[in-house]
């Protein structure tokens, strides 16, 4: 006899758990891009080179959960959040990955100097993006919580405060681009042009992890609010 | 041996291999909310099974167990040739019995319920007459198998609803909790007392009077709360715990009102489910006994205990083992969402037991759960399992009442042979 019992049928795989998971392995990768900027900026291009590829495996494992937890959703699942929703929040969450991994293949692949009067405000630019990623990250740990409460009330207020911060970090990322484009504009006549265009990508680049970082934070609230 | 003899003894065998089935298949689904959300191992829900399981079929078991007995059928149309009511009530006992292994084997997830009224239906329809089949009271038990888990759903949404407003959503939830969770106790005693004090114990010779009845029930669910209250106590729980581990602490919380909502499944399983096995066991004692096919009398106590030990048997030699499969299935069902699921169950059962409708434990439950889904309470349903049991559901009464003609005439041939 086949030993199973309805109820347990019933209750499909929990999506909010893998949702989580991929967020913390993307967030891995995240925070291999500091570390990997600092080998750039000193010139270490061996330590860079092993770091890109610590973050290419980690972006790897992170497109693997990804289509682990796709799978798992058929569509006859009934699930307390939008199916689609979720499915676009995963698809964000990569996305973040996949910038990081962008990020490292082309200043590694260009051996990329940064200008050393640019230096610290690239290092503050770095931070901050990374920052606005790990504010996403805490936005998504609070997703058990939100199950608890079933999606409404106190805990979808706390969440809100936490997407806030988030955008406020975004906005600071903003400035501090300009900033950092403006005191590149005032180098860039001293500098081989082709670098100049390339850290100007690199700079674009790094403006749009956060971009991402926000955009899932944006999915988490249409998320919330999705009610049925 | 005389042939009344062979009735009792043949009586007793196929309605111990019921009760067996619906230990072994029905048991696990009935404490599949609390094994799977990790409020009681698989080791206490076998306890908790065996001793509610038992005394809900011996103590509330008797009101559905005259349903089945005779409800369903007018006896007297059977006055002249009794021995009639008997083959019928062999033949269903088996034909369900029998329905049970094949859809187990396939894993259907049939009901006990539905196998053994659609039998009785079959054999008293073409073995007796269509007439003989009280088809009003077919037609409210039909109803009440598509009413009960609807009900059960609302109240389980409810009830969530209610968890939420009162505890999860507030500044302090821990305290919340440890305010409002001896009352859910007080309610879920409180329900069980009452059905089983009304209704129950008249079937094995205690009458308590309405007035007692209410005041017993009272006395017993303030008990069982207040011990509620001892163990919670004792839970090492800090209030000043940052966010995100009160809502641990809160579901600990829960895991003490979830034991005991576990029990009240139990015993609503009990005392809805061993009538399927012992109603019919129960109509041919009765029969054989009196000589006549007498309307009204006891159901004998020895029937029930009867049931509740196949029951039993079932849980420990098979039943167990479903369990097992289910704790591991199951991963995200905490404590809050698995206590208004279980809850909104056992008290939809528990008053379909007090009057006298047996209804599918297995699918009040699954009503539920989907009412706690709809509530954003649970991450994910699977839905195609609603088709399953739908189309199950459909194939079950004919299946258990062909099944149970068949045997019906192949037990009069051999018989009156």
């Amino acid at each position: 006899m086949p030993l199973k019992s309805t109820i347990a049928e019933i209750l499909g795989g929990s999506p909010i758990q893998p949702l989580k998971h991929h967020m913390t392995q993307v967030i891995a990768c995240v925070d291999l891009l500091p570390r990997f900027v600092e080998a750039a900026i000193a010139q270490d291009w061996q330590n860079a080179a092993a770091l890109r590829e610590a973050i290419a495996e980690g972006e790897q494992a992170a497109d693997e959960l990804k289509k682990a937890l796709r799978r798992q959703l058929p569509t006859h699942l009934f699930m307390a959040v939008d199916r689609r929703d979720l499915l676009d929040m995963l698809l964000m969450q990569d996305k973040v990955a996949n910038k990081v991994k962008d990020i490292a293949g082309l200043m590694l692949g260009r051996r990329m100097q940064v200008p050393a009067p640019l230096e610290a405000a690239f290092r503050a630019y770095v931070d901050r993006t990374v920052a606005a990623c790990h504010q996403a990250h805490r936005a998504i740990r609070e997703l058990d919580a939100l199950l608890d409460t079933g999606f409404r009330g106190r805990e979808t207020h706390r969440v809100s405060d936490l997407l806030n911060d988030l955008d406020r970090i975004e906005h600071e990322t903003d400035r501090l681009q300009v900033a950092l484009r403006e005191q590149l504009l005032a180098l860039e006549r001293e500098l081989p042009p082709v670098d100049v265009i390339f850290f100007y990508q690199i700079i674009d680049w790094i403006g749009d992890l956060a971009d991402r970082a926000q955009r899932v934070g944006a999915r988490l609230q249409v998320m919330m609010s999705g009610g049925r | 041996m005389d042939i009344a003899t062979a009735y009792i003894a043949l009586a007793c065998v196929f309605g111990l291999f019921m009760a067996w089935g619906v230990g072994a298949n029905d048991v696990a689904n009935a404490m599949s909310t609390s094994v799977g959300s990790r409020a009681v191992t698989i080791r206490q829900a076998i306890i908790i099974a065996a001793v509610f399981e038992f005394s809900g079929a011996y103590l509330a078991g008797g009101e559905v167990t005259a349903t089945i007995r005779n409800g369903m059928i007018d006896t007297a149309r059977l006055a002249g040739q009794p021995e009639l009511l008997v083959y019928g009530m062999l033949a269903s006992l088996l034909a369900a019995g029998t329905w049970l292994m094949v859809a187990s084997f396939f894993g259907w997830p049939v009901s006990t319920t539905h196998s053994i009224v659609g039998a009785i239906v079959g054999f008293a329809a073409f073995g007796i007459g269509l007439d003989a089949v009280h088809w009003d009271k077919i037609g409210s038990i039909a109803a009440s198998w598509v009413v009960s888990p609807v009900l059960s759903g609302l109240l389980a949404y409810g009830l969530f609803m209610s968890v939420q407003g009162l505890i999860l959503n507030t500044e302090q939830p821990l305290r919340a909790a440890l305010r409002y969770v001896p009352g859910y106790i007080f309610v879920t005693a409180l329900v069980t007392a009452l059905v089983t004090l009304t209704k129950g114990l008249k079937h094995v010779g205690l009458h308590l009077g309405s007035f007692g009845a209410f005041g017993w029930s009272l006395v017993i669910a303030l008990v069982i709360a207040l011990a509620g209250v001892a163990v919670i106590r004792r839970l090492p729980l800090d209030p000043r715990q940052d966010h995100n581990f009160q809502f641990a602490s809160v579901e600990r919380v829960f895991g003490v009102l979830m034991v005991v909502t576990a029990c009240a499944m139990a015993f609503a399983h009990g005392s809805n489910d061993v009538a399927n096995a012992v109603g019919p066991v129960a109509a041919i004692v009765g029969v054989v006994e009196s000589g006549t096919v007498a309307a009204q009398s006891l159901v004998p106590p020895w029937v029930l205990l009867l049931g509740a030990v196949g029951i039993v048997l079932g849980l420990v030699t098979f039943g167990q083992r479903v369990m097992a499969t289910v704790g591991t299935r199951i991963t995200d069902l905490t404590p809050s969402r698995g206590f208004a699921a279980t809850l909104a169950a056992a008290t939809t059962v528990v008053a379909a037991s007090g009057i006298g409708l047996p209804i599918s434990t297995t699918h009040t439950l699954v009503g539920a759960v989907l009412g706690v889904g709809m509530a954003r309470g649970i991450a994910s349903l699977n839905l195609s399992v609603i088709r399953t049991i739908f189309v199950s559901w459909v194939i079950t009464l004919p299946a258990g009442a062909i099944l149970s003609i068949l045997f019906f005439y192949l037990l009069r041939a051999a018989f009156s042979a």
